[in-house]
């Protein structure tokens, strides 16, 4: 089946999964105006989007990384680093507070600059040395936090940035998604790196014997992980003018899923930001029908753990050949 | 052929099979008797291999008919094959590294005790069997991994023995042991034979055959050229029935030897490494299809991946146009100073991406060439692209289809012209006309000519005898991790390159050389 | 017993025990000399209080740090022993209490949970040839979820002689909860590692393909370390509502165990490319992770640094096999 759609040109357009997660989008939407009759006015629906651009960012920077053929498991702590030092910063006043955002990225740059170097160069599972990281970055802000929730604010800038609607209405953050999207587009679909990347998580050894320095791409993807991880958590405190403890623990499961169910192969090597895209505005909906019902938490991580995994079941059976 | 036992333990009849369209075995004929030893013997491809495969369940022929005693048998599954009492002995294979010698030994069926594994009862299942292999020194608690490759080939034996076999095939089983070694196994194959086992004995090494065998098959393009009692044909009829004597591809005209002199394009001084490249010196002068020789495994494959850095702490000089040049990975290898191209063993796990497209494969290679400050030139790219596609005439439907849908021919045309896109000085070619059909092959001989013509030094490894004699200006004949002679010119013939790859006769006059052979096979 | 001439321990097998048991002995020593550091510096020194203390919180890692093992002997990983673990707590909290007849079917219950969630990770895993690590990060969701469930608010209670008689100590102040840990292993690890199903794990995370070559039921073993897995994790949260009474729907606590297990796995010796390792060595693992904790509290470092003193163990430890990169002499073996 998987041949006949690749060797049919029209279908081969547009991949199975990414119709599937458009599909469940507007059934999701279907749900939701029935639920509500609020859920279909164009304002509530750019709330949406604007709660989603944070899973975005994340997401973004994860779906590089899975498509290596790796998965990035500090994303939690790491937009807490980006939240809180980006507050710290605030908090310094003068420069710092100017150069909030970008002291908060430059942390969460380091800290995947470090999961670069495990993985790529040490050769640790992924999975293990980021869960590593993730610990290594919470023990960081344990320290500078002094276990509390930090007194530091967000600038108003911060704040501005997370929540205002500076072009046509539209909120700031989906302005950002925008941007940093159309530059993941343009870096997986036209660029030297971009290419590499796909081939990596296609096969590592094919691409290093095509002279493609591995290691390097690797580095950078998780650096890039690390950088956009921040910059959500940045925005997340702008956002509540405040950066708090475990302010990253609900993203770790949402982006890796918003990834995956936007047909990117868990296995590296195949997928488009487009699928993610839908990913990502899927799982946003998904959280937001359930709050609507309002919803108990636990039920929630419970409709969570099941859709995903029901999903995946039904995309996980197409690629056992490779 | 005989026709003296009513029933023999095993017998196959016009037994085929093919591999999509290719033929690995066709009408094949073999008759195995209890108390013998039965030696096989062909060249790489020869078929051998699917024979063994058929007698041991992994896969199914497409015609013929087995019998066993006399009943007609069919394996569906390895294990029915076991039960049947035919076992056999993979390379290295099939042992858990983990485990121990004991465990290993008798991983399938381990004495129980009360639902238990019983560690004593297993151990001694271990020595006993360990002593019948002849690997009375190895220590059953001793874990896989820690034993050098020559000691797990006796453990595989001693996995085999505890099944109980009534045939035992043994693929190439002596290619990773010392001559000490060989001696020692070949004794433990004698006394099972004595003991009423019937062995099938697989190699491509004669002098092993000579010793051992009973009677001789010999296989040619997986046809049953011939049974013999062993003794019957010298050396050279043997060889002459391996090689057969029609020569069945196109190639192109060599040019006339030139003269010597001038910097070679590639000179390599004095490569070691690891054991498996022992001082190898050589020379490829621009224009010149230098072939690399000898039986599978004995150091060809490390030659190309060590000129291509991937090899590390391979010492040596390496000189591209006379320049001393160092390679530490495939991007400085194929680096504009440099220019040298691998295309590698396996082209479907090292040469390309097969779910990804036609042109994202093509252009792997040379991006950095197609790229301006990190960002791919499309029009380039596709003009690029489009003129290797011609050049190589590759059949695909359009370029954004991926490279797995394509034949297994124009995949390593992919392969070869995702290299030619880089402009390469210096090409190396690892086995490249594995498994693709014979009108490709000839199309990739053509275009190495060509590739030579223009300037390129080639060093082109082959397990295909006919194709070096048919395509090299020199051939450099490896033996254990070295070149063991170079035949040029008119000198290289099919039974100069089967007598030196053996080691046998004028060069060397050692004795029982061929069974010297250390070095494993290649990874 | 005529073969006793035989298979009677020659001189050098204990090379090949100890070869064997090197990761687990190394830990057990590194536990040795840090325990002794730790009492040596304890205000009460060494006495049956502390040990017993010291212990009910090393046993609840160790379990948990023992269903990670089967999971990892396998080649795989469970992201979701903690979710479970935590999961069983809550359950616990509910059903482990009453008359000893409602009490043992109490337990029964819990385990019974454990096992559930377990063999559903195995069976995704195996016939959903899904990656374990997405497989239990998804399931760990929803198995929190559950919990979250049952105890939106922590509560509930626990059958007290039994989680005192448990948590206590015996006759000569040896505390309960290392008897407990001992028959776990016991009744347990030591059956399955001597069976023909533990060899098939191992062989398994050794080399599939090998296993394969050589016949081995491969998704049987895989599915059983997964139930395994959850098994132990059920026996974890059943002690840890003994030792808080209540059950708590606790995210921190389900992360930290989970991220604690592979620690204590991977400081016992266990390789996380499969096939090598032992139960003993995790529980050994464990207990060092946990006296790490406790010597930094006896030597004044501020309580603060222990988590980030702790992460950066962990992320040490998992390096140490970065090792073996040096004997790689092909790079392409690195892409293995």
């Amino acid at each position: 089946m998987t041949n006949l759609l690749a060797n049919n040109p029209v279908l081969r357009r547009f991949d199975p999964a990414v119709l599937t997660a458009f599909g469940c989008i507007f059934v999701l939407l279907l749900i939701g105006s029935i639920i509500n009759r609020n859920f279909l006015s164009p304002e509530y629906l750019l709330q949406q989007l604007q709660v989603g651009s944070f899973l975005a960012l994340i997401s973004t920077g994860m779906m590089i990384v899975i498509l290596l053929g790796q998965i990035d498991l500090s994303v939690p702590w790491i937009i807490t680093v980006g939240g809180m030092m980006s507050t710290a910063a605030a908090g310094w006043g003068g420069l710092g507070a100017t150069f909030a955002i970008p002291i908060g990225i430059l942390c969460g740059l380091v800290f995947g600059l470090i999961n670069g170097i495990g993985v790529a160069y040490l050769r640790v599972p992924s999975m293990i040395f980021t869960l590593g990281i993730n610990a290594v970055a919470q023990g960081f802000m344990i320290v500078r936090t002094g276990g509390a929730a930090p007194l530091d604010m967000a600038t108003d800038s911060m704040h501005e940035l997370a929540t205002g609607r500076l072009i046509l209405g539209i909120p700031n953050p989906v302005w950002v998604w925008i941007a940093v999207g159309a530059a993941t587009v343009f870096l997986l679909r036209r660029t030297v790196f971009g290419r590499a990347v796909y081939a990596i998580g296609n096969r590592e050894v094919a691409a290093y014997l095509s002279g493609i320095r591995t290691q390097r791409v690797v580095l950078a993807a998780f650096a890039i992980s690390g950088s956009l991880a921040a910059f959500a958590g940045a925005l997340l405190a702008g956002y509540s003018t405040k950066a708090y403890q475990g302010m990253g623990d609900p993203y770790l499961l949402p982006s890796i899923a918003a990834v995956v169910l936007g047909g990117t192969s868990i296995l590296g090597g195949r997928g488009t930001y487009l699928g993610t895209v839908a990913g990502i505005i899927l799982i946003t909906l998904l959280q937001s029908i359930l709050s609507v019902v309002q919803i108990e938490e636990a039920f929630r991580q419970l409709i969570y753990g099941t859709v995903i995994i029901a999903m995946l079941l039904v995309y996980g059976r197409q690629r056992a050949q490779t | 052929m005989d026709g003296s036992a009513p029933a023999p333990l095993f017998r196959m009849e016009g037994v085929s099979k093919r591999y999509g369209g290719v033929s690995a075995l066709t009408n094949a004929d073999l008759t195995v008797e209890s108390g013998r030893i039965h030696g096989v013997l062909g060249e790489n491809g020869a078929g051998k291999s699917t024979l063994m495969k058929i007698m041991a369940g992994v896969v199914q022929p497409d015609d013929g008919r087995m019998t066993m005693d006399g009943k007609p048998a069919r394996f569906a599954t390895p294990a029915a094959a076991n039960a049947a009492g035919i076992v056999c002995i993979f390379q290295e294979l099939s042992l858990v590294p983990d485990l121990s010698v004991a465990d290993n030994i008798c991983i399938s069926n381990p004495p129980k005790r009360f639902g238990m594994i019983d560690g004593r009862a297993q151990r001694r299942i271990a020595e006993e069997a360990l002593a019948r292999a002849g690997g009375g020194d190895v220590h059953p608690l001793a874990p896989v991994k820690d034993l050098p490759l020559s000691r797990r080939q006796l453990v595989e034996i001693a996995k085999a023995l505890v099944r109980n076999p009534r045939i035992l095939i043994l693929d190439e089983a002596t290619s990773a042991l010392t001559a000490a070694d060989v001696r020692k196994v070949f004794a433990v194959l004698k006394r099972l034979r004595s003991e009423g086992l019937a062995l099938l004995y697989i190699s491509h090494r004669m002098a092993e055959i000579a010793e051992l065998a009973d009677e001789c098959t010999v296989f040619r393009n997986g046809r049953n050229v011939g049974t013999f009692k062993s003794g019957a044909k010298s050396d050279t009829e043997i060889v002459e029935m391996m090689i057969g004597r029609e020569y069945s591809h196109a190639f192109p005209p060599k040019p006339a030897p030139k003269a010597a002199g001038g910097t070679p394009a590639l000179e390599v001084r004095n490569l070691s490494w690891n054991n498996r490249l022992k001082d190898i010196s050589l020379t490829a002068r621009a224009g010149e299809i230098v072939g690399l020789g000898g039986l599978d495994g004995q150091g060809q494959r490390e030659l190309l991946l060590a000129l291509f850095g991937v090899l590390r702490s391979a010492t040596g000089e390496v000189l591209i146009d006379g320049r001393k040049v160092s390679l530490t990975c495939p991007s400085d290898a194929k680096r504009g100073h440099v220019g040298m191209a691998l295309i590698p063993e396996d082209r479907k796990t090292e040469g390309l991406m097969l779910p990804m497209s036609v042109r994202d494969n093509l252009s792997m290679a040379s991006l950095s060439r197609l790229s301006r400050g990190g960002l791919v030139d499309r029009a380039a790219e596709n003009k690029a692209i489009d003129e290797m596609i011609s050049l190589l005439a590759i059949r695909t439907d359009g370029t954004d289809v991926p490279v797995g849908t394509l034949s297994g021919g124009n995949q390593q045309k992919i392969v070869i012209a995702k290299w030619l896109m880089t402009r390469p000085r210096v090409i190396l070619l690892n086995d490249p006309t594995r498994g693709i059909d014979v009108g490709t092959k000839a199309e990739i001989y053509q275009l190495l000519r060509k590739l030579a013509d223009a300037g390129a030094a080639i060093l082109f490894y082959s397990t295909d005898y006919d194709e070096l004699v048919g395509c090299c200006d020199r051939v450099l004949v490896f033996y254990d991790g070295a070149v063991g002679r170079v035949l040029s010119g008119a000198e290289i013939t099919e039974r100069a390159l089967v007598g030196s790859a053996l080691n046998l006769g004028s060069s060397q006059a050692e004795a029982g050389a061929p069974s010297l052979a250390g070095a494993g096979a290649g990874r | 017993m005529t073969d006793r001439a035989l298979s009677a321990p020659q001189p050098g097998d204990w090379r090949y025990w100890f070869g064997e048991q090197r990761g687990a002995l190394l830990a057990l020593a590194v536990f040795i000399v840090m325990f002794a550091i730790y009492t040596a510096n304890h205000p009460a020194g060494f006495s049956a209080d502390v040990v017993t203390t010291a212990a009910s919180k090393g046993v609840l890692l160790a379990l948990v740090a023992i269903a990670q093992t089967f999971v990892v002997l396998t080649a795989g990983i469970d992201l979701s022993v903690g979710m479970i673990f935590v999961l069983c707590n809550c359950v616990a909290s509910y059903i482990v209490i009453g008359s000893p007849l409602e009490t043992a079917l109490g337990v029964a219950g819990v385990l019974a949970t454990g096992l559930a969630c377990g063999a559903l990770n195995g069976l995704i895993v195996i016939y959903g040839r899904l990656q374990p690590i997405v497989t239990t990060i998804a399931t760990g969701a929803a198995f929190f979820g559950l919990a979250l469930l049952l105890r939106p608010q922590p509560g509930g209670d626990v059958n007290e002689d039994l989680a005192d008689f448990l948590t206590g100590q015996f006759p000569g102040g040896i505390p309960a909860s290392a008897v407990a840990l001992l028959v776990v292993v016991l009744v347990i690890w030591i059956p399955f590692r001597r069976s023909m199903l533990g060899r098939v794990v191992y062989a398994v995370g050794s080399s599939e393909p090998a296993a394969y070559m050589s016949g081995l039921h491969i998704r049987r073993a895989k599915f059983a370390a997964y139930a395994l897995a959850g098994l132990l994790a059920a026996i974890g949260g059943l002690f840890l509502t003994f030792v808080t009474y209540t059950g708590e729907a606790s995210s921190a606590n389900a992360n930290t165990y989970t991220l604690n297990s592979i620690a204590a796995v991977v400081l016992g010796g266990v390789s996380l490319f499969g096939g090598r390792g032992s139960a003993v060595g995790a529980i050994f693992g464990a207990l060092i992770f946990r006296t790490i904790g406790d010597l930094l509290f006896v030597f004044d470092l501020d309580p603060l640094w222990q988590p980030l003193f702790l992460g950066i163990v962990l992320l040490v430890s998992v390096c140490l096999g970065s090792f073996r990169l040096i004997r790689i002499r092909n790079r392409l073996d690195l892409f293995g």
